[in-house]
Protein backbone atom coordinates (compact mmCIF):
# COMPACT_ATOMS: atom_id res chain seq x y z
CA UNK A 1 0.00 0.00 0.00
CA UNK A 2 1.22 3.44 -0.68
CA UNK A 3 2.29 5.63 1.75
CA UNK A 4 0.47 9.11 2.58
CA UNK A 5 1.50 12.38 1.11
CA UNK A 6 -0.86 15.67 1.15
CA UNK A 7 -1.61 16.05 -2.30
CA UNK A 8 -1.10 19.62 -3.52
CA UNK A 9 -5.33 20.25 -4.23
CA UNK A 10 -5.87 18.68 -0.74
CA UNK A 11 -5.80 21.84 0.91
CA UNK A 12 -8.26 23.71 -1.03
CA UNK A 13 -10.36 21.12 -1.46
CA UNK A 14 -10.39 20.53 2.43
CA UNK A 15 -11.31 24.24 3.08
CA UNK A 16 -14.13 24.11 0.24
CA UNK A 17 -15.19 21.28 1.96
CA UNK A 18 -15.46 23.12 5.38
CA UNK A 19 -17.17 26.23 3.80
CA UNK A 20 -19.80 23.98 1.94
CA UNK A 21 -20.56 22.18 5.17
CA UNK A 22 -20.80 25.55 7.14
CA UNK A 23 -23.30 26.97 4.96
CA UNK A 24 -25.53 23.73 4.51
CA UNK A 25 -27.82 23.85 7.45
CA UNK A 26 -29.18 27.39 5.54
CA UNK A 27 -29.46 25.83 2.47
CA UNK A 28 -31.48 23.46 3.75
CA UNK A 29 -33.01 25.40 5.98
CA UNK A 30 -34.00 27.80 3.02
CA UNK A 31 -35.50 25.11 0.66
CA UNK A 32 -37.32 24.08 3.85
CA UNK A 33 -35.58 20.40 4.30
CA UNK A 34 -34.74 21.31 8.16
CA UNK A 35 -35.52 17.38 8.63
CA UNK A 36 -32.13 16.72 6.84
CA UNK A 37 -29.81 19.01 9.25
CA UNK A 38 -30.57 16.09 11.53
CA UNK A 39 -29.32 13.12 8.83
CA UNK A 40 -26.11 15.47 8.19
CA UNK A 41 -25.17 15.80 11.84
CA UNK A 42 -25.48 11.53 11.15
CA UNK A 43 -23.63 11.89 8.51
CA UNK A 44 -20.46 14.13 10.25
CA UNK A 45 -20.55 11.79 13.01
CA UNK A 46 -20.13 8.75 11.19
CA UNK A 47 -17.33 10.24 9.12
CA UNK A 48 -15.54 10.76 12.29
CA UNK A 49 -16.07 7.43 13.57
CA UNK A 50 -14.98 5.63 10.71
CA UNK A 51 -11.94 7.80 10.59
CA UNK A 52 -11.07 6.53 13.63
CA UNK A 53 -10.84 3.24 12.47
CA UNK A 54 -9.08 4.21 9.10
CA UNK A 55 -6.55 5.27 11.58
CA UNK A 56 -6.26 2.02 13.29
CA UNK A 57 -6.91 -0.50 10.10
CA UNK A 58 -5.64 1.96 7.39
CA UNK A 59 -2.62 4.08 9.06
CA UNK A 60 -2.06 0.99 11.54
CA UNK A 61 -3.07 -2.18 9.55
CA UNK A 62 -5.02 -3.23 12.47
CA UNK A 63 -8.19 -5.19 11.21
CA UNK A 64 -10.00 -4.43 14.27
CA UNK A 65 -13.55 -5.85 14.44
CA UNK A 66 -14.30 -4.42 17.88
CA UNK A 67 -14.10 -0.81 17.10
CA UNK A 68 -17.45 -0.11 18.05
CA UNK A 69 -16.71 -1.17 21.97
CA UNK A 70 -14.76 2.64 22.03
CA UNK A 71 -17.86 4.33 19.90
CA UNK A 72 -20.55 2.56 22.53
CA UNK A 73 -18.39 3.28 25.69
CA UNK A 74 -18.28 7.05 24.55
CA UNK A 75 -22.06 7.24 24.56
CA UNK A 76 -22.53 5.93 27.46
CA UNK A 77 -20.08 8.10 29.42
CA UNK A 78 -21.58 11.05 27.84
CA UNK A 79 -25.28 9.39 29.24
CA UNK A 80 -23.56 8.39 32.40
CA UNK A 81 -22.19 12.41 32.83
CA UNK A 82 -25.30 13.42 32.30
CA UNK A 83 -27.19 11.46 34.94
CA UNK A 84 -24.30 12.77 37.04
CA UNK A 85 -25.50 16.13 36.73
CA UNK A 86 -22.75 17.20 34.29
CA UNK A 87 -24.50 18.37 31.44
CA UNK A 88 -20.79 20.23 29.79
CA UNK A 89 -20.10 18.97 26.84
CA UNK A 90 -16.36 20.70 27.48
CA UNK A 91 -16.42 17.77 30.66
CA UNK A 92 -18.49 15.13 29.20
CA UNK A 93 -16.45 14.73 25.87
CA UNK A 94 -12.87 14.78 27.05
CA UNK A 95 -14.31 12.12 29.93
CA UNK A 96 -15.91 9.93 26.70
CA UNK A 97 -12.51 10.25 24.71
CA UNK A 98 -10.51 9.19 27.84
CA UNK A 99 -12.45 6.01 29.13
CA UNK A 100 -12.73 5.07 25.21
CA UNK A 101 -8.79 5.55 25.16
CA UNK A 102 -8.26 4.02 28.59
CA UNK A 103 -10.36 1.37 27.71
CA UNK A 104 -8.46 1.05 23.98
CA UNK A 105 -5.69 1.03 25.39
CA UNK A 106 -5.80 -1.80 27.79
CA UNK A 107 -7.84 -3.73 24.97
CA UNK A 108 -4.94 -3.02 22.33
CA UNK A 109 -2.10 -4.15 25.18
CA UNK A 110 -3.77 -7.86 25.36
CA UNK A 111 -4.85 -7.91 21.59
CA UNK A 112 -1.58 -6.05 20.07
CA UNK A 113 0.28 -9.61 20.88
CA UNK A 114 -1.62 -11.18 18.43
CA UNK A 115 -1.49 -11.14 14.78
CA UNK A 116 -3.69 -11.72 11.74
CA UNK A 117 -6.89 -13.82 12.17
CA UNK A 118 -6.62 -13.80 16.00
CA UNK A 119 -6.07 -10.22 16.23
CA UNK A 120 -9.63 -10.38 14.85
CA UNK A 121 -10.92 -12.39 17.26
CA UNK A 122 -9.95 -10.98 20.32
CA UNK A 123 -11.00 -7.79 19.47
CA UNK A 124 -14.12 -8.99 18.55
CA UNK A 125 -14.33 -11.02 21.89
CA UNK A 126 -13.61 -7.82 23.88
CA UNK A 127 -16.31 -5.58 22.09
CA UNK A 128 -18.80 -8.58 22.66
CA UNK A 129 -17.45 -8.46 26.29
CA UNK A 130 -18.39 -4.78 26.93
CA UNK A 131 -21.29 -5.10 24.96
CA UNK A 132 -22.57 -8.15 27.18
CA UNK A 133 -21.28 -5.77 30.31
CA UNK A 134 -23.77 -2.54 29.19
CA UNK A 135 -26.94 -5.47 28.43
CA UNK A 136 -26.48 -6.31 31.90
CA UNK A 137 -25.71 -3.07 33.85
CA UNK A 138 -29.35 -2.43 35.13
CA UNK A 139 -28.09 1.21 36.81
CA UNK A 140 -27.49 2.18 33.21
CA UNK A 141 -30.78 0.82 31.53
CA UNK A 142 -30.02 -2.74 30.77
CA UNK A 143 -30.68 -3.58 27.20
CA UNK A 144 -32.98 -0.95 26.69
CA UNK A 145 -29.70 1.90 26.86
CA UNK A 146 -29.60 4.81 28.71
CA UNK A 147 -31.46 8.10 27.39
CA UNK A 148 -30.43 11.58 27.91
CA UNK A 149 -32.88 14.23 29.32
CA UNK A 150 -31.86 16.02 26.60
CA UNK A 151 -28.83 17.56 24.66
CA UNK A 152 -26.17 18.65 26.45
CA UNK A 153 -24.44 22.35 26.79
CA UNK A 154 -21.38 23.32 24.89
CA UNK A 155 -19.62 26.32 26.85
CA UNK A 156 -22.97 26.86 28.79
CA UNK A 157 -25.27 26.98 25.21
CA UNK A 158 -27.73 24.34 25.12
CA UNK A 159 -27.42 21.97 22.25
CA UNK A 160 -31.02 21.69 22.13
CA UNK A 161 -32.32 21.97 18.18
CA UNK A 162 -30.82 20.48 15.51
CA UNK A 163 -28.26 22.98 14.01
CA UNK A 164 -25.74 23.58 17.26
CA UNK A 165 -25.06 19.62 17.52
CA UNK A 166 -24.15 19.71 13.63
CA UNK A 167 -21.90 22.73 13.91
CA UNK A 168 -20.38 21.16 17.53
CA UNK A 169 -19.79 17.78 14.75
CA UNK A 170 -18.72 19.84 12.50
CA UNK A 171 -16.40 21.03 14.48
CA UNK A 172 -14.67 18.26 15.67
CA UNK A 173 -14.81 16.44 12.49
CA UNK A 174 -12.51 19.14 11.24
CA UNK A 175 -10.78 19.15 14.22
CA UNK A 176 -9.99 15.12 14.30
CA UNK A 177 -8.88 15.70 10.43
CA UNK A 178 -6.33 18.34 10.76
CA UNK A 179 -4.77 16.20 13.36
CA UNK A 180 -5.38 13.35 11.13
CA UNK A 181 -3.72 14.59 8.65
CA UNK A 182 -1.01 16.26 10.56
CA UNK A 183 0.40 13.15 12.13
CA UNK A 184 -0.34 10.85 9.03
CA UNK A 185 2.58 12.86 7.53
CA UNK A 186 4.72 13.64 10.81
CA UNK A 187 6.96 11.12 12.01
CA UNK A 188 4.86 9.43 13.64
CA UNK A 189 2.22 8.40 10.36
CA UNK A 190 5.41 7.61 8.63
CA UNK A 191 6.65 4.92 11.52
CA UNK A 192 3.08 3.41 11.11
CA UNK A 193 2.93 2.83 8.15
CA UNK A 194 6.07 1.79 7.24
CA UNK A 195 5.12 -0.84 10.35
CA UNK A 196 2.22 -1.78 8.18
CA UNK A 197 3.99 -2.48 5.11
CA UNK A 198 7.01 -4.53 6.68
CA UNK A 199 7.20 -5.08 10.79
CA UNK A 200 9.89 -6.48 10.77
CA UNK A 201 11.93 -4.77 9.04
CA UNK A 202 10.59 -1.96 11.36
CA UNK A 203 12.21 -3.65 14.34
CA UNK A 204 15.24 -4.51 12.39
CA UNK A 205 15.69 -0.35 12.27
CA UNK A 206 15.24 -0.10 15.98
CA UNK A 207 11.63 0.88 16.58
CA UNK A 208 9.78 -0.41 19.55
CA UNK A 209 6.57 -1.66 16.86
CA UNK A 210 4.66 -2.64 20.17
CA UNK A 211 4.12 0.93 20.82
CA UNK A 212 3.44 3.21 17.73
CA UNK A 213 1.02 -0.04 17.43
CA UNK A 214 -0.33 0.66 20.81
CA UNK A 215 -0.47 4.14 20.61
CA UNK A 216 -2.11 4.05 17.11
CA UNK A 217 -4.81 2.10 18.52
CA UNK A 218 -5.79 3.99 21.78
CA UNK A 219 -5.66 7.06 19.57
CA UNK A 220 -8.39 5.43 17.94
CA UNK A 221 -10.61 4.65 20.74
CA UNK A 222 -10.21 7.36 22.06
CA UNK A 223 -11.90 9.52 18.63
CA UNK A 224 -14.44 6.67 18.29
CA UNK A 225 -15.46 7.46 22.22
CA UNK A 226 -15.91 11.50 21.11
CA UNK A 227 -17.93 10.04 18.19
CA UNK A 228 -19.88 8.03 20.33
CA UNK A 229 -20.45 10.73 22.68
CA UNK A 230 -21.57 13.26 19.91
CA UNK A 231 -24.03 10.60 18.76
CA UNK A 232 -25.78 9.89 22.16
CA UNK A 233 -26.52 13.76 21.96
CA UNK A 234 -27.80 13.50 18.44
CA UNK A 235 -30.12 10.05 19.34
CA UNK A 236 -30.92 11.17 22.62
CA UNK A 237 -29.67 7.70 24.16
CA UNK A 238 -26.75 5.41 24.62
CA UNK A 239 -27.68 2.03 23.50
CA UNK A 240 -25.98 -1.18 24.07
CA UNK A 241 -26.58 -2.18 19.91
CA UNK A 242 -24.01 0.79 19.72
CA UNK A 243 -21.47 -2.03 21.12
CA UNK A 244 -22.52 -4.66 19.00
CA UNK A 245 -20.21 -6.29 16.45
CA UNK A 246 -22.67 -5.91 13.56
CA UNK A 247 -21.76 -1.77 14.46
CA UNK A 248 -17.85 -2.70 14.10
CA UNK A 249 -18.38 -4.30 10.75
CA UNK A 250 -20.56 -0.93 9.44
CA UNK A 251 -17.91 1.21 10.53
CA UNK A 252 -15.16 -1.39 8.65
CA UNK A 253 -17.95 -1.60 5.44
CA UNK A 254 -17.41 2.50 5.61
CA UNK A 255 -13.86 2.46 5.59
CA UNK A 256 -13.58 -0.24 2.75
CA UNK A 257 -16.15 1.51 0.39
CA UNK A 258 -14.28 4.99 1.11
CA UNK A 259 -10.74 4.06 0.98
CA UNK A 260 -8.44 2.02 3.43
CA UNK A 261 -5.63 3.99 4.16
CA UNK A 262 -6.66 7.12 2.44
CA UNK A 263 -7.35 10.08 4.45
CA UNK A 264 -10.76 10.73 3.57
CA UNK A 265 -11.47 7.14 3.25
CA UNK A 266 -13.67 7.24 6.35
CA UNK A 267 -15.34 10.33 5.32
CA UNK A 268 -16.29 9.11 1.43
CA UNK A 269 -17.36 6.01 2.95
CA UNK A 270 -20.29 7.38 5.77
CA UNK A 271 -21.08 9.87 3.58
CA UNK A 272 -21.94 7.18 1.02
CA UNK A 273 -23.22 4.30 2.69
CA UNK A 274 -25.61 6.64 4.85
CA UNK A 275 -26.82 8.47 2.00
CA UNK A 276 -27.72 5.13 0.39
CA UNK A 277 -29.21 3.60 2.82
CA UNK A 278 -31.31 6.68 4.02
CA UNK A 279 -32.08 6.58 0.12
CA UNK A 280 -32.93 2.92 -0.30
CA UNK A 281 -34.90 2.56 2.89
CA UNK A 282 -37.67 5.17 1.22
CA UNK A 283 -37.76 2.71 -1.49
CA UNK A 284 -37.98 -1.02 -0.88
CA UNK A 285 -37.32 -2.78 3.14
CA UNK A 286 -35.07 -5.40 0.82
CA UNK A 287 -32.57 -1.75 0.98
CA UNK A 288 -29.80 -4.70 2.21
CA UNK A 289 -29.75 -6.30 -1.26
CA UNK A 290 -28.83 -3.25 -3.00
CA UNK A 291 -26.06 -2.48 -0.50
CA UNK A 292 -24.68 -5.85 -1.08
CA UNK A 293 -24.41 -5.30 -5.12
CA UNK A 294 -22.73 -2.07 -3.90
CA UNK A 295 -19.78 -3.43 -2.12
CA UNK A 296 -19.62 -6.08 -4.38
CA UNK A 297 -18.87 -2.98 -7.13
CA UNK A 298 -16.33 -1.56 -4.82
CA UNK A 299 -14.87 -4.22 -4.58
CA UNK A 300 -14.12 -5.74 -8.03
CA UNK A 301 -13.93 -1.90 -9.64
CA UNK A 302 -12.35 0.54 -6.98
CA UNK A 303 -10.61 -2.51 -4.93
CA UNK A 304 -8.77 0.35 -3.06
CA UNK A 305 -12.22 2.21 -2.38
CA UNK A 306 -13.90 5.46 -3.56
CA UNK A 307 -11.26 8.02 -2.04
CA UNK A 308 -9.07 6.06 -3.75
CA UNK A 309 -10.63 7.20 -7.48
CA UNK A 310 -9.80 11.02 -7.17
CA UNK A 311 -7.00 12.27 -8.63
CA UNK A 312 -3.69 10.49 -8.08
CA UNK A 313 -2.91 8.29 -5.61
CA UNK A 314 -0.98 9.73 -2.60
CA UNK A 315 2.36 9.43 -2.30
CA UNK B 1 42.10 -12.36 27.11
CA UNK B 2 39.71 -9.17 25.76
CA UNK B 3 36.20 -9.91 25.38
CA UNK B 4 35.16 -9.55 21.46
CA UNK B 5 32.47 -7.22 20.07
CA UNK B 6 30.53 -10.13 20.07
CA UNK B 7 31.15 -13.34 22.12
CA UNK B 8 28.80 -16.54 21.86
CA UNK B 9 29.02 -18.90 24.03
CA UNK B 10 27.58 -22.35 24.35
CA UNK B 11 24.46 -21.63 22.07
CA UNK B 12 21.96 -24.46 21.12
CA UNK B 13 18.66 -24.74 19.78
CA UNK B 14 16.34 -27.41 18.65
CA UNK B 15 13.60 -27.46 16.85
CA UNK B 16 11.76 -30.29 17.75
CA UNK B 17 13.94 -33.42 17.02
CA UNK B 18 16.72 -31.15 14.67
CA UNK B 19 19.96 -29.65 16.64
CA UNK B 20 19.78 -27.08 14.20
CA UNK B 21 22.91 -25.41 16.33
CA UNK B 22 25.09 -27.36 18.69
CA UNK B 23 26.97 -25.44 21.25
CA UNK B 24 28.40 -22.69 19.56
CA UNK B 25 31.30 -21.00 21.09
CA UNK B 26 31.86 -17.88 18.60
CA UNK B 27 33.09 -14.22 18.74
CA UNK B 28 34.19 -11.39 16.87
CA UNK B 29 36.66 -8.85 17.49
CA UNK B 30 36.03 -4.95 17.10
CA UNK B 31 37.73 -3.68 13.36
CA UNK B 32 37.44 -7.30 11.82
CA UNK B 33 35.53 -8.72 8.81
CA UNK B 34 34.93 -12.48 10.34
CA UNK B 35 32.59 -14.25 7.75
CA UNK B 36 30.27 -17.46 8.26
CA UNK B 37 30.31 -19.90 6.22
CA UNK B 38 29.06 -23.78 5.04
CA UNK B 39 26.66 -26.01 3.28
CA UNK B 40 23.21 -25.22 2.60
CA UNK B 41 21.74 -26.14 5.64
CA UNK B 42 24.18 -25.79 7.89
CA UNK B 43 22.63 -23.41 10.29
CA UNK B 44 23.75 -19.89 9.33
CA UNK B 45 20.94 -18.29 8.88
CA UNK B 46 19.37 -19.67 12.12
CA UNK B 47 22.55 -18.48 13.88
CA UNK B 48 22.34 -15.42 12.57
CA UNK B 49 18.64 -14.58 14.08
CA UNK B 50 20.12 -15.84 17.48
CA UNK B 51 22.65 -13.36 17.54
CA UNK B 52 20.33 -10.66 15.65
CA UNK B 53 17.44 -11.42 18.61
CA UNK B 54 14.99 -12.56 16.03
CA UNK B 55 14.78 -15.99 17.47
CA UNK B 56 15.90 -16.92 21.10
CA UNK B 57 18.29 -19.70 22.26
CA UNK B 58 17.21 -22.67 24.10
CA UNK B 59 20.71 -22.40 26.06
CA UNK B 60 23.68 -20.41 25.71
CA UNK B 61 24.58 -16.57 25.67
CA UNK B 62 25.17 -13.85 23.41
CA UNK B 63 26.75 -10.91 24.93
CA UNK B 64 27.55 -7.66 22.68
CA UNK B 65 29.83 -4.57 23.60
CA UNK B 66 30.59 -5.76 26.95
CA UNK B 67 26.43 -6.09 28.00
CA UNK B 68 24.99 -9.31 27.92
CA UNK B 69 22.26 -9.08 25.57
CA UNK B 70 20.61 -13.12 25.31
CA UNK B 71 17.32 -11.43 26.34
CA UNK B 72 16.89 -8.74 24.06
CA UNK B 73 14.38 -8.71 21.46
CA UNK B 74 15.79 -7.14 17.90
CA UNK B 75 14.75 -3.67 18.09
CA UNK B 76 17.05 -3.33 21.73
CA UNK B 77 19.53 -4.72 20.29
CA UNK B 78 19.61 -2.40 17.35
CA UNK B 79 19.59 0.28 19.75
CA UNK B 80 22.93 -1.35 21.42
CA UNK B 81 24.62 -0.97 17.96
CA UNK B 82 23.91 -4.41 15.83
CA UNK B 83 21.92 -3.88 12.55
CA UNK B 84 21.91 -6.41 9.80
CA UNK B 85 20.90 -6.99 6.45
CA UNK B 86 18.56 -9.56 4.68
CA UNK B 87 19.15 -12.12 2.42
CA UNK B 88 15.73 -11.34 0.54
CA UNK B 89 15.69 -7.34 -0.20
CA UNK B 90 13.74 -6.07 2.06
CA UNK B 91 13.23 -2.49 1.94
CA UNK B 92 10.04 0.22 1.69
CA UNK B 93 8.83 -0.46 -2.05
CA UNK B 94 6.84 2.06 -1.68
CA UNK B 95 9.16 5.01 -0.46
CA UNK B 96 11.97 6.43 -2.64
CA UNK B 97 15.84 5.33 -1.44
CA UNK B 98 16.00 9.00 0.68
CA UNK B 99 12.92 7.78 2.02
CA UNK B 100 13.94 4.20 3.05
CA UNK B 101 17.14 5.39 4.32
CA UNK B 102 16.06 8.43 6.47
CA UNK B 103 13.04 6.03 7.98
CA UNK B 104 16.69 4.11 9.34
CA UNK B 105 17.87 7.17 10.66
CA UNK B 106 14.76 8.10 12.27
CA UNK B 107 14.79 5.08 14.44
CA UNK B 108 17.77 5.36 15.64
CA UNK B 109 17.98 6.72 19.60
CA UNK B 110 19.93 9.82 19.16
CA UNK B 111 17.41 10.84 16.45
CA UNK B 112 14.50 11.54 19.32
CA UNK B 113 11.52 10.19 19.18
CA UNK B 114 9.25 9.48 16.29
CA UNK B 115 6.33 10.05 18.69
CA UNK B 116 5.89 13.50 16.85
CA UNK B 117 2.34 14.05 15.43
CA UNK B 118 2.70 17.63 14.09
CA UNK B 119 5.25 18.57 11.66
CA UNK B 120 5.94 16.86 8.74
CA UNK B 121 8.50 14.57 8.04
CA UNK B 122 9.89 15.91 5.27
CA UNK B 123 10.66 19.33 6.74
CA UNK B 124 13.02 17.81 9.17
CA UNK B 125 16.16 18.64 7.43
CA UNK B 126 18.55 16.99 9.47
CA UNK B 127 17.28 13.35 9.05
CA UNK B 128 17.31 13.53 5.20
CA UNK B 129 20.74 15.58 4.87
CA UNK B 130 22.14 12.89 7.16
CA UNK B 131 20.64 10.02 5.07
CA UNK B 132 21.70 11.89 1.68
CA UNK B 133 24.95 11.34 3.06
CA UNK B 134 24.50 7.51 3.39
CA UNK B 135 23.33 7.08 -0.22
CA UNK B 136 26.28 8.91 -1.42
CA UNK B 137 28.51 6.72 0.28
CA UNK B 138 26.75 3.70 -1.05
CA UNK B 139 27.11 5.10 -4.83
CA UNK B 140 23.21 6.16 -4.87
CA UNK B 141 23.48 10.00 -4.65
CA UNK B 142 21.48 10.22 -7.75
CA UNK B 143 18.78 7.73 -7.31
CA UNK B 144 17.44 9.79 -3.83
CA UNK B 145 14.55 10.18 -5.14
CA UNK B 146 13.38 7.38 -7.36
CA UNK B 147 11.23 4.90 -5.41
CA UNK B 148 12.87 2.27 -4.07
CA UNK B 149 10.77 -0.69 -6.20
CA UNK B 150 12.05 1.04 -9.24
CA UNK B 151 15.88 0.51 -8.43
CA UNK B 152 17.82 -2.42 -9.83
CA UNK B 153 18.21 -5.45 -7.86
CA UNK B 154 22.31 -4.42 -7.17
CA UNK B 155 20.61 -1.01 -6.06
CA UNK B 156 18.58 -2.60 -4.02
CA UNK B 157 21.00 -3.96 -2.26
CA UNK B 158 23.25 -1.14 -1.51
CA UNK B 159 20.05 0.81 -0.76
CA UNK B 160 19.58 -2.20 1.79
CA UNK B 161 23.33 -1.49 3.21
CA UNK B 162 22.59 2.14 3.56
CA UNK B 163 19.73 1.99 5.47
CA UNK B 164 21.62 -0.45 8.10
CA UNK B 165 24.45 1.92 8.12
CA UNK B 166 21.91 4.74 8.85
CA UNK B 167 21.37 3.04 12.37
CA UNK B 168 25.56 3.62 13.28
CA UNK B 169 25.85 0.12 14.30
CA UNK B 170 29.25 -1.01 16.04
CA UNK B 171 28.46 -4.25 14.73
CA UNK B 172 27.13 -4.79 10.63
CA UNK B 173 25.10 -8.61 10.22
CA UNK B 174 25.59 -9.71 6.68
CA UNK B 175 23.40 -12.13 5.69
CA UNK B 176 24.35 -13.27 2.02
CA UNK B 177 24.72 -9.61 0.15
CA UNK B 178 26.05 -11.24 -2.40
CA UNK B 179 22.47 -13.06 -3.19
CA UNK B 180 21.23 -12.77 -6.95
CA UNK B 181 23.45 -10.81 -7.78
CA UNK B 182 25.44 -10.71 -11.53
CA UNK B 183 29.49 -10.89 -11.61
CA UNK B 184 29.41 -7.23 -12.16
CA UNK B 185 27.43 -6.25 -9.51
CA UNK B 186 28.89 -9.15 -6.78
CA UNK B 187 32.20 -6.91 -8.05
CA UNK B 188 30.70 -3.87 -6.88
CA UNK B 189 29.77 -5.21 -4.06
CA UNK B 190 32.70 -6.49 -2.78
CA UNK B 191 34.26 -2.81 -3.40
CA UNK B 192 31.44 -1.17 -1.43
CA UNK B 193 31.71 -3.68 2.14
CA UNK B 194 35.19 -3.45 1.44
CA UNK B 195 34.83 0.49 1.79
CA UNK B 196 32.53 -0.29 4.96
CA UNK B 197 35.00 -2.57 6.71
CA UNK B 198 37.37 0.41 7.36
CA UNK B 199 34.79 1.61 9.55
CA UNK B 200 32.53 -1.02 10.93
CA UNK B 201 33.09 -4.36 12.02
CA UNK B 202 31.40 -6.96 9.77
CA UNK B 203 29.81 -10.22 10.32
CA UNK B 204 29.54 -12.02 6.52
CA UNK B 205 27.34 -14.82 5.58
CA UNK B 206 27.92 -15.58 2.22
CA UNK B 207 28.01 -18.38 -0.75
CA UNK B 208 30.49 -16.91 -2.77
CA UNK B 209 33.91 -18.04 -1.56
CA UNK B 210 35.70 -15.38 -3.71
CA UNK B 211 34.25 -12.50 -2.19
CA UNK B 212 34.78 -14.64 1.24
CA UNK B 213 37.86 -15.51 0.62
CA UNK B 214 39.15 -11.69 -0.58
CA UNK B 215 36.99 -9.69 2.39
CA UNK B 216 37.70 -11.91 5.57
CA UNK B 217 39.85 -11.40 8.33
CA UNK B 218 38.72 -14.38 10.12
CA UNK B 219 36.50 -17.54 8.76
CA UNK B 220 34.25 -19.89 10.49
CA UNK B 221 33.01 -22.82 8.97
CA UNK B 222 29.45 -24.28 10.45
CA UNK B 223 28.47 -27.41 9.57
CA UNK B 224 25.31 -29.81 10.44
CA UNK B 225 25.33 -27.06 13.50
CA UNK B 226 28.52 -27.45 14.27
CA UNK B 227 31.17 -25.37 14.43
CA UNK B 228 34.60 -27.35 12.87
CA UNK B 229 36.77 -24.55 12.47
CA UNK B 230 38.14 -20.96 13.05
CA UNK B 231 41.14 -18.87 11.62
CA UNK B 232 42.62 -17.34 9.13
CA UNK B 233 41.42 -17.68 5.57
CA UNK B 234 45.04 -19.42 5.16
CA UNK B 235 44.33 -22.38 8.06
CA UNK B 236 40.33 -22.40 7.06
CA UNK B 237 41.68 -23.40 3.12
CA UNK B 238 44.19 -26.26 4.49
CA UNK B 239 42.14 -27.42 7.48
CA UNK B 240 41.64 -31.06 6.72
CA UNK B 241 38.36 -31.25 7.90
CA UNK B 242 37.02 -28.22 6.16
CA UNK B 243 38.13 -29.58 3.10
CA UNK B 244 36.65 -32.67 3.73
CA UNK B 245 32.94 -31.74 4.85
CA UNK B 246 32.84 -28.79 2.79
CA UNK B 247 34.86 -27.02 0.03
CA UNK B 248 35.73 -30.80 -1.82
CA UNK B 249 37.76 -29.53 -4.63
CA UNK B 250 37.26 -25.78 -4.86
CA UNK B 251 40.36 -24.54 -3.48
Amino acid sequence: MAFYRPAPWQKPLSVALLIAALALPTLLTAIGQEFYVGFATRVLIFALAATSLNLVLGFGGMVSLGHAAFLGAGAYVAAICQQAGINEALLAFPAAMGVAGLFALLVGAISLRTRGVYFIMITLAFAQMAYYLFVSARAWGGDDGLPLTGKMAFAGIGLGGDTPLYYLALGCLALVMLLFGRLADARFGRTLQAIRENETRMEALGYAVFRYRLAAFALGGALAGLAGALLANLTGLASPNLLQWTQSGTLLVMVIIGGVGYLYGGVVGALILLVLEEFLVGLTPHWHIALGVLLLGVVLFAPKGVAALFGKRHG
Amino acid sequence: MVEGLLEVRGLCRRFGAIEALKDIDFSVDTGEVHALIGPNGAGKTTFIHHVSGALQPDAGSVRFAGQDVTTFGMHRRVAAGMARSYQITNIFLGLDALDNVALAVQGRPDAGSSFRFWRPVRSETALFDEARSYLEQLGLGSKATTLAGNLSHGEQRALELAMALATRPRLLLLDEPMAGTGPEESARMVELIEHLARHVTILLVEHDMDAVFRLADRISVLVNGQLICTGTPEAVRNDAAVRRAYLGDHL
